[in-house]
């Protein structure tokens, strides 16, 4: 087919082109679950290790980190590492799929790298084949290893097969997603919005469906993530639900296909518009143009989160039923003891905000890199705007924006669980927790730019940090982490005013740093060369 | 000109300037100067070190060693008080994706703090340029016009011009050279990098070529030609012999021709006066001297080095013109 021509010879590229991120990713995934194993082969030791584990992981705080609990009656290390990782691996995976289909193909058309590439012997659709042979090798790749890693552990070979497949076709789907993203928008921040978006509405309606009954409610099903986790691996295997993932990516790639048959090159379906000849008033700073840059991704970032974790709160109401089916089992009851079951999901839900704003106030940071690279930071420090005022604007700006993603969060949270007839925890102190994330996400807006500051090439290393705290925020437990280790995540230092008194002296000190980190920030801003690619 | 003007010291002067990316010695002892109210011409092959200079002017790259002097100050510590007389425009031009280019020449008028509506819209009208776009929906040629327009709606003491032309069209670049000219009748002085030889022969008082980060030969346009040859051909009636016998006189050729003999020589500019009479002595039919085009010192400079084919290809280009 001649709208393939050169396929071959571009997935080679993309491979060498990738060749560290896809060893990464690749030994990252078994990685987890070898990171992870021994610490259920442990609890299996104990007679009631594993069913205290069980009862927890039913408990509706857990029910939102975990799965829809198949196996929980009789928990054995196969259902514990069904129930409990899949849902972390396929959203690894699908953020991983999503930002590879993106980065080689609309991407690479915003850029006009690929109308290079495009006016040399390749067709039409290449790239897009292209991309997704490398991301379907690459998920298979890394099921292959995964379930190899299982197996050597001593569980089913079929179950581990069954699971690993299953997960490497939900990632896949998002990758799909990303791909007819990638021809609607004519960016590829866009189209990775609009992708990160479904994999959010995914993980919602998962958390929904599972919180409504053991084993999920029709409601989950809507989500690609828990097609995975209905195969009930290690418990009662079945296979059709994988089937959902193949037919949905299918169609999903019909779509993509027949959209970028009707588009122009370089173009999205929605075409600009043109605008104003003279700018307005206020369009005379770079803070006022740093706003008119971020405001919308600004708003549909809040707006989608918001969405997400209103709906979340909503459950809350569910939370009693489930109780009454837990306080059965004693060994629960021993665990939480009573009354706090609403808390501690409440917790865990801002905590969830806490790090989508997270992920926001990074992105935006780290757009100064960007607006250097293009050569737009050039122009305007060659008129009369110091260093200090051009990196003030872009931090203002994004320290503002992670602020407003935070709030909007929590207060929709609030008014969810308010909404749904609960009157514990109150509106206000569901607020008042996630106020209280603020100092650790602008520690972590401040360690961006002080990194883009000093080592402008080292600002990866951020996500690094983010991971880590994500880990520490999900896993500290089950990987037994050490204190030092966990003091090492600004999360850590984070109060709970709902369980606890606030500690003023933590709050200060991830305020402390934060103020470090900025200053840092503007010191070697001042200092350095202004690079233009 | 409302602004007073530091009297007496040029607008750019560099010495010695050295500047280096890790092993890559971009700036190797350049000297550079600008005179106040004087066009600059500053050109070299790609990667000659020329963005470098003006990125070092311009206060976004701090220098090795060697000085530097922009209007008076330090482009380093000065830069915010130096940039409200400067205006820059970049060799290749990026905006504002959300921004039209309308809103991009206000803004940054506005952040050098002297926009004027009226000359706004006299660019550009005769920049034929539609500002209501956006700015991603601009080709390169149009995006240069942005920069272009910004740059000289304002009222400077020094326009700090990175090929600024590059993606223009002639007619435009016809428009740019008489902004250049108003600029300078106005007082403003000009730095112009380009690689556009009719453009640096029509506007420029001065030029530098560098090459390899260092200044080969920097003058008047004048004095550059004088450091070279004159091209000849004459037919003379008589044997052409004690020509090629005159010191300056090289490559020498004769033929047959139907009114004498037809001579083809090139000459240095110094030697010049000494011909004259002997040329004169052989009986004269016909005699066209062609001065040194800027095309021939440009590539006597330039040349046997990779980065000379580029350089190749402009000077063609400017050629065909």
């Amino acid at each position: 087919m001649s709208t393939l021509t050169g396929t071959g010879s571009l997935v080679r590229f993309i491979v060498r082109r990738d060749r560290v991120r896809i060893v990464a990713w690749s030994l990252g995934i078994p990685l987890l679950y070898l990171a992870a194993l021994p610490e259920y082969v442990l609890m299996s030791d104990d007679a009631t290790g594993l069913q205290a584990r069980a009862a927890l992981v039913r408990s509706p705080a857990m029910v939102s980190m975990t799965g829809p609990g198949y196996g929980t009656d009789d928990y054995t290390v196969g259902a514990a590492v069904a129930n409990e990782l899949v849902l972390w691996v396929v959203l690894a995976l699908a953020v991983m799929s999503i930002l590879q289909v993106v980065r080689h193909t609309r991407a690479e058309e915003e850029s006009s790298r690929s109308e290079l590439v495009r006016a040399a012997v390749v067709g039409r659709h290449a790239a897009a084949v292209a991309v997704l042979v490398v991301v379907v090798l690459v998920n298979l790749l890394v099921a292959v290893l995964s379930a190899g890693v299982l197996v050597a552990n001593d569980l089913a070979a079929v179950d581990s097969v069954a699971m690993t497949l299953g997960i490497a076709l939900s990632a896949l789907t998002f990758g799909a997603i990303a791909l007819v993203a990638a021809q609607v928008t004519e960016h590829s921040r866009g189209a990775t919005g609009i992708s990160f978006a479904a994999l959010g509405a995914a993980f919602t309606l998962r958390t929904v469906g599972d919180m409504q009954e053991l084993g999920g409610s029709w409601v989950s099903w809507l989500s690609p993530i828990a097609w995975a986790q209905q195969m009930r691996s290690y418990v009662d295997l079945r296979w059709w639900p994988a089937a959902l993932g193949l037919v949905a990516i299918v169609v999903l790639l019909l779509v993509a296909s027949a959209l970028a048959s009707r588009r122009d090159f370089g173009g999205g379906l929605v075409a600009d518009r043109g605008g104003r000849a003279d700018a307005g008033a206020l369009l005379r700073a770079p803070s006022a143009v740093a706003w008119r840059q971020q405001r919308m991704s600004l708003l549909w970032t809040a707006l989608g989160l918001a969405l997400m974790w209103l709906a979340t709160g909503t459950v809350v109401a569910q939370i009693p039923q489930m109780a009454e089916s837990l306080e059965e089992n004693p060994v629960y009851a021993a665990l939480l003891g009573e009354g706090d079951l609403e808390k501690a999901f409440v917790g865990i839900v801002v905590l969830y905000a806490a790090l989508g704003a997270g992920a926001y106030g990074l992105v935006a940071t780290l757009r100064a890199k960007a607006e250097e690279e293009a050569g737009r930071a050039e122009q305007v420090l060659a008129t009369p705007v110091s260093r200090g005022r051009w990196l003030g604007a872009g931090l203002v700006v994004s320290s503002i924006g992670t602020a407003v993603v935070l709030l909007a969060g929590v207060l929709a949270l609030g008014a969810g669980v308010a909404a749904s007839g609960i009157a514990e925890p109150s509106f206000g102190a569901v607020a008042g927790v996630g106020a209280l994330y603020l100092p650790a996400l602008l520690v972590l807006v401040g360690l961006a730019a002080a990194l883009y500051a000093w080592v402008p090439g080292a600002t990866p290393f951020v996500w690094l940090v983010y991971g880590y705290t994500l880990v520490v925020a999900m896993f500290a437990d089950l990987f037994g982490l050490p204190e030092w280790a966990r003091q090492a995540s600004p999360f850590w230092w984070v109060p709970d005013p709902l369980t606890a008194d606030v500690d003023w002296v933590h709050v200060g000190g991830l305020s402390g740093v934060a103020v470090v980190l900025f200053a840092l920030g503007f010191a070697g801003f001042r200092r350095r060369d202004v690079a233009t690619r | 000109m409302t602004t007073t003007r530091t009297s007496g010291e040029p607008a750019v002067e560099i010495h010695d300037l050295r500047k280096s990316f890790g092993s890559v010695q971009a700036l190797d002892g350049l000297d550079l100067t600008v005179a106040t109210g004087q066009v600059a011409g500053f050109l070299g092959p790609n990667g000659a070190g020329k963005s470098t200079t003006i990125r070092v002017l311009l206060g976004l790259l701090r220098s090795d060693s060697g000085s530097a002097r922009l209007l008076g100050g330090d482009p380093w510590r000065d830069a915010v008080a130096l940039h409200r007389r400067l205006a820059y425009v970049p060799g290749d031009v990026s905006l504002w994706p959300g921004l039209t280019g309308g809103e991009a020449i206000d803004y940054l008028a506005r952040l050098r703090g002297n926009p004027d509506k009226k000359r706004k819209a006299e660019l550009l009208e005769r920049f034929e340029l539609d500002p209501t776009k956006k700015a991603r929906t601009y080709s390169k040629g149009n995006r240069q016009k942005v920069a272009l327009v910004a740059a000289l709606a304002s009222r400077v003491d020094l326009l700090v011009l990175d090929e600024p032309t590059s993606g223009l069209d002639p007619l435009m670049e016809a428009v740019f050279t008489q902004y250049v000219r108003e600029a300078k009748e106005s007082g403003t002085s000009v730095l112009l990098s380009s690689h556009i030889l009719s453009e640096v022969e029509k506007v420029c008082d001065t030029v530098t070529i560098i090459r390899g980060g260092r200044a080969v030969e920097s003058g008047t346009l004048d004095d550059l030609r004088h450091l070279t040859r004159t091209s000849v051909t004459a037919v003379v009636d008589r044997d052409p012999g004690a020509i090629a016998a005159l010191p300056g006189v090289h490559d020498l050729a004769t033929s047959p021709d139907a009114a004498g003999t037809r001579v083809t020589f090139d000459v240095d500019n110094a030697a010049m006066g000494d011909l004259l009479p002997t040329v004169g002595a052989l009986g004269v039919r016909s005699f066209t001297a062609t001065p040194p085009s800027l095309e021939e010192l440009f590539m006597r400079h330039y040349g046997d080095e990779p980065a000379g084919e580029a350089a190749a290809d402009d000077a063609a280009r400017a050629g065909a013109r």
